[in-house]
């Protein structure tokens, strides 16, 4: 049986926790500019182990200030899902596996069949969908089911064991694991000893259960932060940080390189 | 998915409404409704609805609000005939007072509501969104009835055009946190409270202030708006000896529309009608028309219909009214449209005006420039149904709406035009 998408994405994050903990990179399509974009995408591709595209959207009612301005600075140029696939279909195939995130909506608006058809013929492995839980994901999961296409589920520190349990079980790609309450882009207390004990229980808890890898999102800005998960996850998801970075124009080599690493 | 839907589907769908069995176990209201939620958010939901199953409707809950209503909100609210527009408009027009509830407006009924049920279920603070800041000022006067910290987003450009209302907020002890981000009205103070109660998912509650969003809200809030509905068609009994032949009513999110038309839905002698915002007219993003012109998708956790464009990018809306200014719609509403039992139709800015005008000149009542739709959609209707009886939703008092009409009806030296 040759090997799906979803299994492509799950392999690649085990091979590299043989070293290391992986690096989920997040970039937010065509900004801060929409000609830049294959650019960006293929330097972040070079210096992280899977890179998450973010689609963005009106109301990103998950995100903080920064997914915020970067979704409207997209939006203000143009970019829409239908470009984003197109752009992919356009640049030469990027070695690590891609991931889109998005709310719901624009997949709505784009047609899940349609899309789950198009996103697997550019080389898209996964979909996370932040407002998408359990309850309302089974259509657009069986149509990603057909093409392989994982969707990626969230779990958090909040999550009852019993869903916990729920939502590992038939887990694909690997698992999301939120840090903490909140949106995307505040800090992770890594320096609270208290804290640290508290994600990595969590982190722990979690790994136990998940038949996948387990990547941990939310609030990851520094080597310090993944020194601190490191041994409680398979993967390191940054967003915000990197979003700011190619805001500044700063070299997104350095960061990467930094947060893979382990070291400022 | 909804194009295809037959006359048997139609009324399968109304039948399994009246007899209580919507929304459903997953808040669906037929295709509509739902919970598109952050995972984060999911237990506070659960505990959400649980309480409210076990709680709402049990006896020492429903005696608390509703003493409350009575000796605190002022119910019953008054049901007027309105003698002058009457002979004006050729038909007998009737108001259902909310405008002389506690607060003016019928925002006090779901507030006072939720803030118990916070109570209830040991929430340490109330978070709110608001618009027109009608809600916010429920929601204020209620948290500071039962004691508990209130904070309340509101969009920027809201907060310029409803000042008067910021300020009774403040005075009630609510904090008022300036929007700034996304469209900085109604739909980016959710979008903010969303966010914060993301932050505090145990501790908070989140008093919702239209029959939108996730569920339980949309039912949670029609629950609690239905009295208006209630109320209206006993007083109309006793006074008019009949029923009406036509209710109407405003819709933004639709919390008094899905109040006062519920318990005539299933009169089927009574002719329902909505009437949205159609600001400047019928293109996207001049009007707050969802239900005339939108088309389904998922905004703030319901599947309902939106003025989106054909990427799924939900759009800025346009209109006079800050309490209508929403691009989407509560799901209960986009289902009534669907099997026919609600027409909505709009009313553009400049004959809302003339309405407010009217109404207040003829007989004395200064409306809601949100209400004003419903007596425009009145208007029309009691024009083409001379003799016949209307019911006229008169959601709120338009006193917050001073520094509008200072710049509008009341510019050129403060004479009416």
């Amino acid at each position: 049986m040759s090997q799906t998408p979803a299994d492509r994405l799950t392999q690649a994050i085990r091979d590299v926790r043989r070293d290391r903990v992986a690096l989920v990179a997040f970039l937010t399509a065509g900004f801060p500019s929409m000609t830049k974009f294959r650019d960006d995408l293929t330097t972040v591709a070079e210096h992280a182990d899977v890179v998450e595209i973010g689609v963005p959207f009106t109301d990103p009612m998950a995100d903080g200030v920064t997914i915020q301005r970067s979704s409207m600075g997209a939006l203000s140029q143009g970019v829409s899902l239908h470009w984003i696939i197109r752009e992919l279909a356009a640049m030469p195939p990027v070695k690590v596996p891609l991931v889109l995130m998005s709310y719901f909506n624009p997949l709505l608006a784009y047609g899940l069949d349609k899309l789950a058809a198009d996103a697997a013929l550019v080389g898209v492995t996964g979909f996370i969908v932040p407002d998408l839980p359990l309850e309302e994901s089974a259509v657009f999961e069986a149509e990603l089911a057909r093409y392989g296409v994982a969707l990626v589920r969230m779990v958090t520190p909040v999550t009852p064991e019993e869903r916990l349990h729920k939502l590992c079980n038939g887990a694909q790609g690997f698992v999301y694991a939120v840090t903490m309450t909140g949106t995307t882009g505040k800090s992770v207390e890594g320096t609270a000893k208290d804290l640290s004990a508290e994600v990595g229980t969590y982190l722990d808890r979690v790994r136990a259960l998940s038949p996948v890898p387990v990547c941990a999102g939310f609030g990851i800005r520094g080597p310090a932060q993944v020194r601190l998960l490191d041994p409680h996850a398979d993967g390191v998801i940054v967003g915000s940080a990197l979003v700011e970075t190619l805001e500044r124009g700063e070299s997104v080599a350095a960061l990467l390189d930094s947060l893979r690493t382990g070291v400022a | 998915m909804t194009e295809s839907m037959d006359t048997a589907t139609k009324a399968k769908l109304l039948r399994t409404l009246l007899d209580g069995g919507m929304p459903d176990e997953h808040g669906r209201f037929g295709p509509f409704g739902g919970r598109y939620i952050p995972e984060t958010l999911v237990p506070a939901f659960e505990r959400l609805t649980e309480a409210v199953r076990t709680t709402l409707h049990e006896a020492s809950f429903q005696a608390e609000l509703n003493a409350e209503l009575a000796d605190w909100a002022g119910r019953p609210t008054a049901l007027s005939p309105m003698r002058n527009l009457s002979r004006r408009w050729g038909a007998e027009v009737w108001f259902k007072r909310e405008d002389l509830a506690h607060t003016g407006a019928h925002k006090i009924n779901n507030a006072l509501g939720q803030a118990l049920l916070a109570k209830r279920m040991g929430a340490t603070r109330v978070i709110a969104e608001t618009g027109a800041g009608q809600h916010g000022v429920a929601t204020a006067a209620a948290c500071a009835r039962v004691g508990l910290p209130c904070v309340v987003y509101m969009g920027e450009v809201d907060m310029a055009r409803q000042s008067p209302n910021v300020g009774r907020m403040r005075l009630m002890g609510a904090t008022v946190v300036p929007v700034t981000s996304g469209d900085r009205t109604l739909r980016a103070a959710i979008d903010e409270a969303f966010r914060d109660w993301v932050s505090d998912p145990t501790g908070t509650f989140y008093c919702l202030g239209s029959a939108l969003g996730p569920h339980p809200y949309p039912y949670l809030v029609r629950e609690l708006q239905s009295i208006i509905g209630r109320e209206a068609r006993a007083q109309m009994l006793a006074k008019a000896g009949a029923l009406p032949d036509c209710v109407i009513a405003c819709v933004g999110g639709g919390s008094n529309a899905i109040g006062t038309f519920h318990a005539f839905l299933g009169d089927p002698s009574v002719q329902i009608i909505g009437v949205e915002a159609g600001g400047r007219g019928p293109g996207l993003g001049d009007n707050a028309a969802t239900l005339t012109t939108g088309r389904p998708g998922v905004l703030h956790g319901t599947y309902t219909l939106l003025l989106q464009d054909a990427e799924g990018q939900v759009q800025e809306t346009h209109s006079v009214s800050a309490g209508l200014d929403y691009p989407g719609v509560g799901p209960e509403h986009a289902l009534l449209r669907e099997i026919g039992r609600v027409e909505y139709r709009m009313a553009c800015d400049d004959e809302v005006l003339e309405a407010v005008k009217e109404c207040s000149t003829y007989e004395g009542v200064l409306p809601a420039i949100e209400s004003a739709h419903a007596l425009v959609g009145a208007r029309d209707w009691a024009r083409q149904n001379p003799g016949k009886r209307i019911l006229v939703g008169m959601s709120g008092r338009g006193d917050k709406d001073m520094p509008t009409l200072q710049t509008t009806l009341l510019a050129n030296n403060g004479v009416l035009s």
